[in-house]
């Protein structure tokens, strides 16, 4: 963890460590009460050496030079400093708003002096001008189906999409500013509440972000009741989605198979934790409440009824020419690209990158669990498919060792002491899409400073319009499906 | 396409009925505040709540079900077990614009249909991902003669999910424009109906729904249960005595 005011070290270091490492996030934080200035964090992940480096910049002129034309994924990162904290990445390639849509007036709202933030009156874009064999269409935020919201605007050659603009950040409802001054056991609630299906993601990443900045160790037991949830977390969301990926083909038998088990999959949420999406499940200091272990090997031999109903569905799909034909060689991501543009998750390891936080930096007890990566090298739509086929086989193998190895006792829920003023701390979970990143300051009072969040949403969500074009308009619901991205989660 | 035949008689008929689908024992719904056993007074339950849904005026414990998200804080907390959450989700309640002239109106001009859009308004994708559930073949949404459509132009109801945010309002209005008359609104879920989820930033524009459209009907939860979504319709439709 180093913290420089030297821009050359900063920008050297970071270059070390993404030459085998990857570049995980880049964020701000206020901190002119304590240094006196901003300061600029990217966080590294090294798989190899199993680590996570923090490399910290305080930028005394509110400048700090742009990591993008370096590593292009820093791309939207940079841009979310500059539009919240009115910071200035040098040499930018692009510093259009991203997050408030319409640019704002006043105030930079991340900033602990803001005072006045007002949003411009937003108007939809203008149509672009195009050469004459080019059109426009326009899709969204309001789509047809229930969906949440964004702005698609494809650039088509006939039915060939061209060129793909995304804007996203409809559902920014500035969480990570809510959070500031709250207790933390209080900003839990909104902190989960980023989003609805990584909910348990959320929770896990804050509150082993919170134990980590308290010292505080929580028992074995409540450990596995964690991982034991978040595998749940994982089975329902792979399980609706490849049903989902279906409905993109009109597969209508495969679709509703998805839906029923997906919802077998909740109720047993809901019998397990009170809360069919999981929630309130996980807290800081451990779990809200122990569940007897006769209730988790239940919900065991359940999912094994389920599973074998989801094996039937995935065999439907194997010789189904008339589907393969519509995933296969759809929304191709190319590893070179993947890896350039940092992607995580599913999206990661259909193409043939092979990482997972769970066994890259092993945390709540996963290192106790024996499981492989999986991974696909074609990177369309129909590897995703297949790493979520695989990743529900996987799951479903986790949550039996984790019956047989959770220790009968523990305390389900410890208290958290006094947290030291400008004390910091990350963790991370992998949630269905990919690593999910919490990165907390406390203030006085157990109260958070500054919290970062960086899901797994926001590191794919920039990579998706590239992986459209030379598809035709109609493949886009599959590749969209196929990459099955939160909006709330990045929007936040 | 033999298997898909052999698949679909398989799986038989799964489709429940609404009032069917019963809250499992752990699931937190209704509050119960007990006259009978001691309250001390403490109001710690009023100080912990994290969506200010708890008030204390004078004796007993007033909940707004609108903000309230169903966490269990409150009752965590109360020394003397006077609150407690009950496995009960249908807590649907009408707006104070839902005027029996417009339920009359829907009800002469739909008969028993009813179509519906959705409209996020800055959800967290819970709201919306239980509203696609409706449609499995679970709940079958459709055999009560209500569906959802792809155009506000079709739709008599508008569920909105979500607290307003300030790059949705555009969209918000537009949308509640271009439906026809007579229209409904159903404010879905905690941030929807009470707008307190994460409190004002500079992003959210008003926070609950009522603040910028008549809303009709409220269905609280965060998230509402599917089936307390379809009592929430059903009711506004005036299927229920």
């Amino acid at each position: 963890m180093t913290l420089t005011k030297n821009v050359a070290i900063w920008m050297e270091a970071i270059t070390q460590a993404t030459m085998h490492g990857k570049l995980q996030c880049v964020f701000a934080n206020d901190e002119r009460v304590i240094n006196g200035c901003f300061a600029i964090y990217a966080l590294v992940a090294d798989c190899a050496a199993g680590k996570i480096h923090q490399f910290g910049l305080l930028t005394e002129d509110e400048k700090f030079p742009s990591l993008t034309p370096l590593i292009p994924s820093a791309a939207w990162y940079e841009r979310e400093i500059h539009d919240l904290f009115g910071l200035q990445p040098l040499e930018h390639p692009d510093l259009k708003p991203l997050i408030i849509h319409a640019g704002m007036t006043g105030d930079f709202p991340m900033r602990k002096d803001a005072v006045t933030c007002v949003c411009n009156e937003y108007h939809s874009p203008q149509p672009n001008n195009l050469p004459e064999n080019l059109f426009e269409v326009p899709v969204g935020p309001i789509h047809a189906g229930i969906i949440e919201p964004g702005h698609f605007r494809f650039t088509q050659d006939g039915e060939d999409i061209v060129k793909l603009d995304a804007t996203l950040f409809f559902t920014h409802r500035g969480i990570e500013k809510t959070l500031e001054g709250k207790h933390f056991d209080q900003a839990y609630f909104s902190a989960t509440r980023i989003c609805g299906a990584c909910t348990v993601s959320h929770a896990l990443s804050y509150s082993q972000a919170v134990e980590q900045a308290a010292n505080c160790a929580i028992s074995s037991r409540a450990k596995y009741l964690r991982i034991f949830v978040a595998e749940l977390e994982r089975l329902y969301n792979h399980i609706g989605d490849i049903g989902n990926l279906c409905a993109g083909c009109g597969f209508a038998v495969a679709v509703s198979a998805g839906a029923r088990m997906k919802e077998a999959l909740l109720r047993q949420n809901e019998q397990l934790t009170g809360s069919r999406w999981l929630r309130d499940y996980i807290r800081p200091g451990g779990v809200a409440f122990d569940i007897p272990d006769d209730d988790l090997k239940e919900v065991v031999f359940a999912i094994e009824d389920i599973f074998e109903d989801f094996c039937e569905l995935t065999e439907l799909l194997d010789d189904r020419p008339a589907f393969l034909n519509r995933v296969e060689s759809t929304g191709v991501l190319a590893k070179t690209v993947a890896e350039r543009l940092g992607a995580v998750g599913v999206a990661a390891r259909a193409s043939g990158i092979a990482e997972d936080s769970r066994t890259d930096f092993p945390y709540s007890g996963y290192g106790e669990l024996e499981f492989d990566v999986v991974c696909e090298q074609a990177g369309d739509a129909a590897a995703r498919m297949k790493v979520r086929i695989n990743e529900v086989w996987n799951s479903v193998n986790i949550l039996r060792q984790i019956v047989e190895l959770i220790s009968p006792v523990g305390e389900p829920l410890c208290a958290i002491g006094e947290i030291a003023p400008y004390t910091q701390a990350f963790a991370w979970s992998e949630s269905a899409r990919g690593m999910n990143i919490h990165w907390l300051m406390f203030g006085e009072n157990n109260t958070i400073f500054r919290c970062f969040v960086r899901s797994a949403s926001y590191a794919n969500w920039p990579i998706v319009p590239y992986c459209v074009s030379g598809d035709i308009i109609a493949d886009f619901p599959i590749v969209n499906k196929s990459f099955e991205l939160c909006y709330a989660c990045i929007d936040r | 396409m033999l298997a898909i035949i052999r698949r679909i008689f398989k799986t038989g008929i799964v489709t429940e009925k609404y009032s069917d689908c019963q809250p499992a024992d752990r699931f937190r719904g209704q509050l119960r505040y007990n006259d009978s056993t001691a309250c001390k007074g403490c109001n710690r339950c009023v100080g912990i709540c994290p969506t200010k849904a708890l008030s204390k005026p004078g004796c007993g414990v007033l909940v707004n079900y609108n903000n309230c998200i169903f966490c269990g804080e409150c009752a965590r907390v109360c020394p003397t077990n006077t609150l407690v959450h009950l496995p009960k989700d249908k807590l649907a309640e009408f707006g104070e614009h839902l005027t029996d002239k417009l339920r009359k109106s829907i009800l002469s001009t739909l008969g028993r249909s009813l179509h519906i859009r959705h409209l996020d308004a800055g959800s967290c994708n819970a709201c919306d991902f239980e509203m696609t559930a409706l449609l499995n073949p679970v709940y079958d949404l459709q055999q009560y003669g209500i569906d959802f459509v792809a155009s506000p132009r079709h739709a008599d109801l508008l569920m909105v999910t979500g607290c307003v945010t300030q790059n949705l309002t555009q969209a918000l209005k537009m949308t509640y424009a271009a439906t026809a008359e007579p229209k409904l609104v159903l404010a879905l879920g905690a941030c929807a109906c009470g707008g307190e989820v994460f409190g004002q930033s500079y992003a959210i524009n008003g926070g609950a729904v009522d603040k910028h459209l008549p809303v009709d009907i409220y269905v609280p939860g965060c998230p509402p249960r599917p089936a307390a979504i379809i009592q929430g319709l059903l009711k506004a439709l005036g299927k229920l005595r």
